[in-house]
């Protein structure tokens, strides 16, 4: 009985190594390679960023005359799975480009493998900038966070008339430790009051419990409270502040754009604001007009900022390997570096020495359970 | 210094924080340490009966649209023969095996159930369902805090009364105190060692999916890895509190919620570090009192 079944296991290992074997034959396929968390704590963020990529590759699926196949791997919201996820794309797939990822820790766990490994690779909405510093194979498709803390540092300081601000961040997230560096020091130019920012307080990613944190920035009376950070966890900690009897209004970053948020939060994530990329009310371009009808189409839904920006990596890399001329990762780096004037979904792109695009930001609240369009915050030139 | 923003009230809030979220530790933990009394076994998969038993309240409630009292009593149930079911798929075939065979074993299952989740029900969090008459905010004067809040270590006080009575005043818990001291004694003596240790599992898994309905209920989203840290602090509770002793697990699941609460809210610096504190706690107990709180000294069975 055991025998048999050992044989056979032997058999399916045969079996898959064969079939490993066929797949690499076929030399007519383009590999782009897709760096998302589908699992874990990140994962609705993703699934949203693989939606963007997945229609680019319906409605582009060729590129020099060859279809374009995509290799989805899971990070799953680790910055160690990460770096192996990234591996696994360079080292096994040995894809050209590649996507992502939502999150920018993972996207810098990714770093050195895409630079060592000269792959190219195109982050959607990781807004941190050390994603791209110092690494030529990092591109990115969206702002970047000294940008976005100045929107948000703006807002609460003018249009909510804050003077003393709260922070709660999700502290082992280096895109949240980030913006809220860049928001305090924003803000504290603003009003000129070096104790603006009267508490910092932290979480993990996977916390639930987030009582003591905010009874704690409650005592210090803030006027508003900054808290960027994991959609679950931000509704999670709007929610236990009103509970508490905390109704301060809470701003964020634009991780918060998931249906997951409202989900959890319902109506107490109501009147948050938070900036992100791009928002379907206003389409900017005739790209993001094909973008809209057609996802509509496929998923009768609104799409979220992030959903628009997986879309434009794909079609900027697909541009870039037409211009190249060639599918060698190299030159189609160099192609992907001199990308001016680039119409996407989400707005023109043109990359910048480091590699990032400058582009406007978007303020969104929730009303009635929906994201909603509140401003457009034009670029500091 | 520590006290300088800290108003009785404030502390009182912490503190009634703190004792609600032992009192889930408690809940959890005492499943881990009565299948530890029992089999000499870290049940490493509890953690996923209890991310499980989120899952069948919430597509209970969400899905079948069944009233929540329904919902909840099926969740008990399900979760109960899942953890039954886990007893006998992962440990029961490896009983004569050495002890570190039904330990990977256990960790295997865990893995198994927490990617089951993962293709059944998607990475995706889910909003848990919540019950207007446990979840609605009450006022006491200017605080204000969520009736589950007060409800949660009542609860947790009544369900262990009935776990005492069961395992002190009943037959059944006579044959779970006598499997515990020895297997082979206990079969001598008439008592069916197989169907204790089930019954075991199925109370264990009975009081997680009780801890998991309160948990949703408390912290409205899940997702399929919500299991792990629930799971990993109840199980320093249960070492904290003296593995296989149940008072201990329940005073190891205070002892560390309350003092997790504490630690965040009279040291705001340190919040990053929480669950640091529960494992550094743990390996404090282990250097200083191995058997924990309560454990007594247990000479190896030959």
């Amino acid at each position: 009985m055991k025998k048999s079944l050992l044989v056979v296991l032997i058999l399916v290992l045969i079996a898959s190594l064969f079939l490993a074997g066929c797949s690499k034959e076929e030399e007519d396929v383009i590999k782009i390679g897709v760096f998302e968390p589908i699992t874990g704590a990140n994962a609705a963020g993703g699934e949203l960023e693989v939606e963007g990529v997945k229609l680019a590759n319906k409605l582009y699926p060729e590129v020099l005359g060859k279809k374009v196949e995509l290799v989805i791997a899971d990070n799953k919201s680790d910055v160690v799975e990460a770096a192996s996820a990234a591996a696994r794309l360079v080292d096994r797939d040995k894809v050209v480009a590649i996507v992502g990822s939502w999150g920018s820790g993972f996207s810098m766990a990714a770093g050195d493998i895409v630079r060592d490994g000269k792959v190219p690779a195109v982050a959607a909405s990781a807004t941190n900038p050390l994603v791209t510093l110092d690494n030529d194979y990092y591109f990115r498709v969206c702002f970047i966070d000294p940008f976005q803390g100045t929107v948000m540092a703006n807002y609460a300081y003018n249009n909510l008339g804050a003077k003393k601000v709260a922070i709660v961040r999700e502290v082992n997230n280096d895109y949240a430790v980030g913006l809220a560096k860049f928001f305090e020091d924003a803000f504290v130019e603003l009003s000129g009051d070096s104790n603006a920012i009267v508490a910092v307080t932290n979480y993990n990613t996977g916390d639930q419990d987030f009582s003591s944190q905010l009874l704690n920035i409650a005592s210090k009376n803030p006027d508003v409270i900054f808290a960027p950070g994991n959609f679950t966890e931000s509704a999670l900690i709007i929610k236990q502040a009103r509970q508490l009897g905390i109704d301060v209004p809470f701003i964020g970053g634009d991780t918060w754009e998931t249906p997951e948020f409202i989900e959890v939060g319902g109506a107490d994530v109501e009147g948050v604001v938070f900036s992100t990329f791009f928002t379907s009310e206003v389409p900017i371009t005739k790209e993001s007009e094909k973008f809209l009808a057609e996802y509509r189409k496929e998923y009768n839904k609104e799409p979220a900022a992030v959903t628009a920006l997986g879309y434009d990596a794909y079609i900027l890399i697909l541009d870039a390997i037409e211009r190249a001329g060639s599918t060698d990762p190299v030159k189609i780096r160099e192609a992907i570096a001199k990308t001016q004037n680039f119409e996407g979904a989400a707005g023109i792109i043109t990359l910048d020495e480091n590699g990032d695009a400058v582009k406007s930001a978007v303020i969104k609240t929730v009303k009635d359970g929906k994201f909603t369009y509140l401003d457009t915050i034009e670029p500091i030139q | 210094m520590f006290f300088q923003d800290m108003t009785f009230e404030l502390f009182m809030q912490h503190l009634t924080n703190g004792i609600s979220l032992g009192s889930l530790y408690a809940l959890i933990a005492i499943g881990y340490t009565m299948v530890y009394g029992i089999l000499r076994l870290i049940n490493f998969a509890h953690g996923e009966i209890f991310m499980m038993s989120l899952y069948f309240a919430f597509y209970g409630v969400a899905m079948f649209a069944m009233p929540w009292y329904v919902a909840f009593i099926v969740t008990i149930i399900l979760t109960c023969l899942m953890g039954m079911l886990v007893e006998r798929a992962a440990y029961k075939t490896l009983r004569d095996s050495p002890r570190i065979t039904v330990m990977v074993s256990a960790i295997g299952a865990s893995f198994f159930l927490q990617n089951l989740a993962v293709v059944l029900f998607g990475g995706r969090p889910k909003a848990f369902p919540t019950v207007g008459l446990f979840t609605d905010v009450l006022k006491i004067g200017t605080v204000s805090l969520q009736r589950l809040t007060l409800m949660i270590p009542i609860a947790t006080m009544v369900f262990l009364w009935g776990l005492l009575y069961l395992v002190n005043k009943t037959k059944t818990g006579m044959a779970m105190r006598a499997v515990s001291k020895d297997h082979e004694t206990a079969r001598l003596m008439g008592v069916d060692v197989n169907r204790t240790i089930t019954i075991t599992f199925a109370v264990g898994s009975i009081l997680a999916a009780l801890g998991g309905i309160m948990w949703g209920m408390k912290f409205p989203q899940i997702q399929p890895t919500m299991g792990v840290m629930p799971g990993l602090k109840a199980f320093i509770a249960a070492v904290l509190g003296g593995i296989g002793n149940i008072h201990g697990a329940v005073i190891g699941g205070f002892l560390l919620g309350i003092g997790e609460i504490l630690l965040v809210a009279f040291l705001p610096e340190l919040t990053g570090y929480r669950d640091a504190f529960a494992f550094i706690m743990l390996i404090a107990i282990l250097l200083l009192k191995p058997t924990g709180i309560m454990g007594e000294k247990i000479s190896e069975k030959v």
